[in-house]
């Protein structure tokens, strides 16, 4: 790589992430697609990332390696993404709030008519779900259950348990009542629980079961 | 007596605001009973901590 005496990297013996094209291109997808997620459009996620990604490296110098430099530059994003919701509340986007007629949806396979757990459907012990957090492969499944929730639930999932909003500022920045945004989440964390239990935790006694 | 669906429902609202005591107390008497809800909980842990994981550590993990 040319890094011919760039002047803004004064202490030369440090890990330079500027001339790391691969990790700026991962980054950068990978902010991408977070910020689209959470903003619902493609253009106001592209600025969000490319002013958050500017922001950060302006000070990546600073920064010992990699990752170090990528938490700090998503918590970047995630105060972007903050805003620009801001922004958004103010110019109310009621297209965005209404294209979920197919969050009505109701939960009798996972309960009986009385509310108990169908027995198919009940939870089971999940063994040990930090040894997962190592995996690669676990991440594939986690990522695809995350992206089969409906479109609301995943947004308002996303918003509290990755940008970590206060319930509520979802509220007020997607113009829910309390008890709406209780009913998303309840709904989304029974749907992604089960996806990972099937997906991933289910798998490996599935082969054993079927033989 | 509080059911599952309703059991799930006071685990998730735990995360985002504080049961009441009667709302404590019935949720513990219900997964005394029910494994199905014990596991429910332990789970809710686990899925947050996925969650916070995903969207730090992810990229070195993937790479390698």
């Amino acid at each position: 790589m040319t890094n011919e005496q760039n002047p803004q990297i004064e202490s030369g013996s440090q890990y330079d992430v500027l001339t790391d094209g691969v990790f700026l291109e991962d980054v950068r997808r990978q902010m991408l697609k977070f910020a689209t997620m959470q903003l619902g459009d493609s253009h106001q996620a592209e600025d969000a990332v490319q002013e958050a990604l500017i922001g950060a490296l302006k000070n990546a110098a600073s920064f010992g390696g990699r990752a170090a430099l990528k938490t700090w530059i998503f918590a970047i994003l995630k105060n972007k993404i903050a805003d620009t919701l801001r922004q958004k509340q103010r110019s109310v986007n009621v297209s965005s709030l209404q294209r979920d007629g197919d969050e009505d949806e109701d939960f009798s396979e996972l309960f009986d008519s009385k509310g108990f757990w169908q027995p198919e459907e009940r939870p089971v012990a999940w063994g040990n779900p930090e040894a997962s957090l190592r995996e690669g492969q676990f991440w594939i499944v986690f990522e695809a259950c995350l992206e089969g929730l409906p479109p609301k639930q995943a947004r308002v999932f996303m918003m509290r348990e990755f940008i970590e909003l206060d319930a509520d500022e979802i509220c007020a920045e997607v113009n829910l009542t309390t008890s709406n945004l209780h009913v998303l989440l309840h709904r989304s964390r029974l749907r992604l629980r089960e996806c990972i239990e099937n997906k991933w935790y289910l798998e490996g006694e599935k082969n054993v079961e079927l033989s | 007596m509080l059911n599952c669906h309703d059991a799930t429902r006071l685990m998730s609202e735990s995360q985002e605001r504080p049961l009441s005591m009667i709302e404590r107390m019935s949720l513990k008497l219900h997964l005394m009973m029910c494994s199905g809800c014990s596991n429910f909980k332990e789970q809710m842990g686990s899925i947050r901590l996925m969650t916070r994981t995903f969207a730090k550590g992810k990229n070195e993990q993937e790479k390698k």
